[in-house]
């Protein structure tokens, strides 16, 4: 789960995290009030879930109110594209007004999960601003690696160590110690997956300070940590995988007409792949889950026709845990629920296949069955609708 | 001979008084399965599905010589419940829960090192379908007629891709020794190398299928493995040629984050590690008999 910039600002400096004053602004009269407090020139900075907002205009150094007014009015309620977000871009609804900050040096820092040690890893730069794939790409001897032993946690030295490494200096290597602590405790007492603080500046003055802040969060541990769970932004979210999950279903929207209704999230993927080399192209991946009830399945089809792009709905279902014929039941509900028109492909496999194949058949309607992964693949990709010459 | 688990093997179930517990105990004792008892806390003393129920794992152990035990308990007590096997000198353990925290994992991983090697315990999953020798027993959640008894071993992240990569498997006549899940998340128990090496050692082993997916390093660890400390022949599947970078597809563990991670990456190094690799995910089945067939042939 991903956060705004202000809001990890916000739990970084809780942590000791040194980041500039600031406020957060919904409209523009507000973003003035703001910069009034803080005293120009300010930094206006739109909020939303992906990187790469300098270069798409959505940060801007502004010297007077009226051009905070200007700036402010020209994004809220406008969707920002960034080269992370999809050619809908993402909503601004709410910006981030900071006293401006000088530039010494830029720095990179980042903490990740570490899949390879299975631990906390850090990761610094003497590189900071560009974003850390261009970086591994480009200058991978400038990056330094560093592993934390859960059992000690981070230890000073590792942190002098790394402040030494990145050139610093005299009182830099405290204030560095205290910038590590402070992400590193973040990350173990709020189960982040991700801090990154690019750049991590050194002012004119000497003094370390976060100018920009990025958090991500382990969903699977929302459970015991309430106070992340209520940083959410639903509308930075898409509307569809939100309403899937409230169903059990797991739902990732794609570019394709062929929505997909799948159990297992491997068979998912690998149906996807047997659709793409059979010519054709996924509208979503979609994971049932497992004890899938009829309703679940009809839920699922909703989800997937939400898209309109969508022109014939695959359901391939290898069941071990789930049942065939509760799926059977769910496809013929949906089917005569939602009047459905456009073509069905059916492949069921695995626990109660036969009551399953057994209630597609003896439904009357004009689904389509197919025995194997690779048939029902073929048999969706040639059931789409010739398009208009 | 199968790896992990034999027709002796006594086995306990943690959780096996809940409903998904209980449903799959059933299943595994119907087919053979030698469940000694199960552990709830608070439960101890009762019976389910005529075995004993016990508070701890130590006293299970004590109790009835328990060796393995399978993990179906929630997310939030589950690393605890896995450590307490460990603590307890099982020697092998499966965990089939969705939803464990990575940090958890994290401390699970750092417990299993305080043990010599001598009593440390192997350990699979999460959020894996489990361990299934056919014929002999099953740990986890499959459906275990899909599989025929052979000599092919399987291991694979994704449950229901394991069962498709088995049922073709069947389809062609061929069966399968052991067919290993280790799940879906990013920290994981035991890796695909750690399975091969098992694999590479089993007598009654002549070919492993294994079944990847984007995210992560470990089937390029494995294709190391493979390349430099394997005789047997290895086939491959990657899942997720069509996922886009940087989404999370179903599994904790299936995105793409780093170099290396793409599958059309991890097909490119498998193939480079001399691994036969199936071009597609319904020819999982014909490719092991190709392999098997120029093996036999040879």
């Amino acid at each position: 789960m991903d956060i705004h910039e202000h809001q990890a600002k916000d739990v970084l400096r809780r942590f000791g995290v040194p980041v500039p004053d600031g406020g957060i602004a919904f409209a523009p009269e507000q973003a003035m009030h703001e910069a009034r407090k803080l005293g120009l020139p300010v930094v206006v900075k739109a909020q939303v879930h992906a990187g790469g907002r300098g270069a798409a205009g959505g940060v801007k150094l502004c010297r007077s109110e009226a051009e905070v007014n200007a700036f402010a009015l020209s994004l809220l309620g406008r969707n920002l594209v960034t080269k992370q977000t999809d050619a809908q871009g993402k909503p601004v609804h709410r910006l981030l007004v900071e006293q401006a900050t000088d530039i010494g040096q830029e720095l990179y820092l980042g903490l990740v999960l570490d899949r390879k040690s299975e631990r906390i890893m850090i990761v610094a730069s003497r590189e900071g601003g560009m974003e850390i794939e261009d970086l591994a790409e480009e200058q991978p001897d400038a990056l330094v690696r560093m592993v934390i032993d859960p059992a000690t946690g981070l230890v000073p030295f590792q942190s002098r160590e790394l402040a030494f490494k990145l050139g610093m200096t005299g009182n830099q290597i405290a204030q560095f110690s205290n910038v590590m602590r402070g992400c590193y405790r973040a990350f173990r007492d709020l189960d982040a997956t991700m801090v990154e603080i690019n750049p991590l500046v050194i002012t004119d003055a000497g003094d370390l300070i976060a100018l920009d802040a990025k958090m991500s969060f382990d969903t699977n541990a929302l459970f015991r940590r309430p106070e992340v769970a209520a940083l959410r932004d639903p509308g930075q979210e898409d509307p569809r995988e939100d309403a899937a999950a409230e169903h059990g279903l797991n739902y990732v929207g794609l570019e394709g007409d062929i929505g997909c209704i799948i159990n297992g999230a491997g068979l998912a993927m690998a149906t996807m792949d047997m659709i793409q080399l059979a010519g054709g192209s996924p509208a979503n991946f979609l994971d049932i889950g497992g004890g899938a009830s009829p309703e679940r399945v009809v839920a699922a089809f909703r989800t997937v026709l939400s898209d309109p792009n969508v022109s014939v709905v695959l359901v391939n279902i290898f069941a071990g845990i789930n049942r065939c014929d509760w799926v059977a039941s769910g496809v013929v509900q949906a089917y005569r629920e939602l009047n459905l028109t456009l073509p069905v492909v059916v492949r069921l496999a695995g626990t109660n296949v036969d009551e399953g194949r057994w209630i597609i058949n003896e439904s009357g309607l004009p689904l389509i069955s197919a025995d194997t992964l690779a048939e029902a693949a073929a048999t969706a990709v040639d059931a789409r609708p010739r398009q208009a010459a | 001979m199968a790896v992990l688990i034999q027709k002796d093997t006594r086995i306990i179930i943690q959780g096996m008084t809940g409903r998904i517990g209980k449903f799959h105990a059933e299943d595994m004792i119907k087919n053979g399965t030698n469940v000694v008892g199960g552990v709830t806390p608070g439960r101890g003393g009762e019976v389910v599905l005529g075995k004993p129920i016990f508070n701890t794992v130590s006293e299970a152990v004590a109790e009835t010589g328990a060796e393995a035990s399978l993990v179906f308990v929630p997310p939030p007590g589950a690393a605890d419940a896995i450590m307490e096997c460990a603590e307890a000198a099982l020697k092998f353990a499966v965990c089939v829960t969705d939803g464990i925290p990575s940090q958890d994992m994290m401390k699970v991983k750092r417990f299993l090192r305080r043990f010599p090697a001598s009593r440390k315990m192997r350990f699979i999953g999460p959020n894996c379908a489990g361990v299934i020798s056919p014929g002999i027993g099953f740990m986890g959640i499959m459906p275990p007629h899909i599989y025929l008894p052979g000599r092919v071993g399987i291991v694979g992240r994704s449950g229901t891709l394991g069962y498709e990569a088995a049922s073709q498997m069947k389809a062609l006549g061929i069966g399968v020794s052991t067919s290993v899940g280790i799940g879906g998340d990013p920290i994981n128990g035991s890796s695909f190398k750690d399975i091969l090496e098992l694999f590479e050692s089993d007598p009654e082993t002549d070919a492993v299928m294994m079944i990847g997916e984007i995210g992560g390093p470990q089937e390029a660890e494995a294709a190391a493995y493979a390349r430099d400390h394997m005789t047997k022949p290895v086939v491959a599947y990657i899942a997720g040629l069509s996922a886009p970078k940087g989404r999370k597809m179903g599994h904790a563990g299936a995105i793409i984050s780093a170099f290396g991670e793409s599958a059309q990456e991890k097909v490119e190094i498998l193939s480079a590690a001399g691994i036969t690799v199936a071009p597609t995910p319904s020819a999982m089945g014909e490719t092991v008999a190709k392999v098997l067939g120029v093996r036999q042939a040879a």
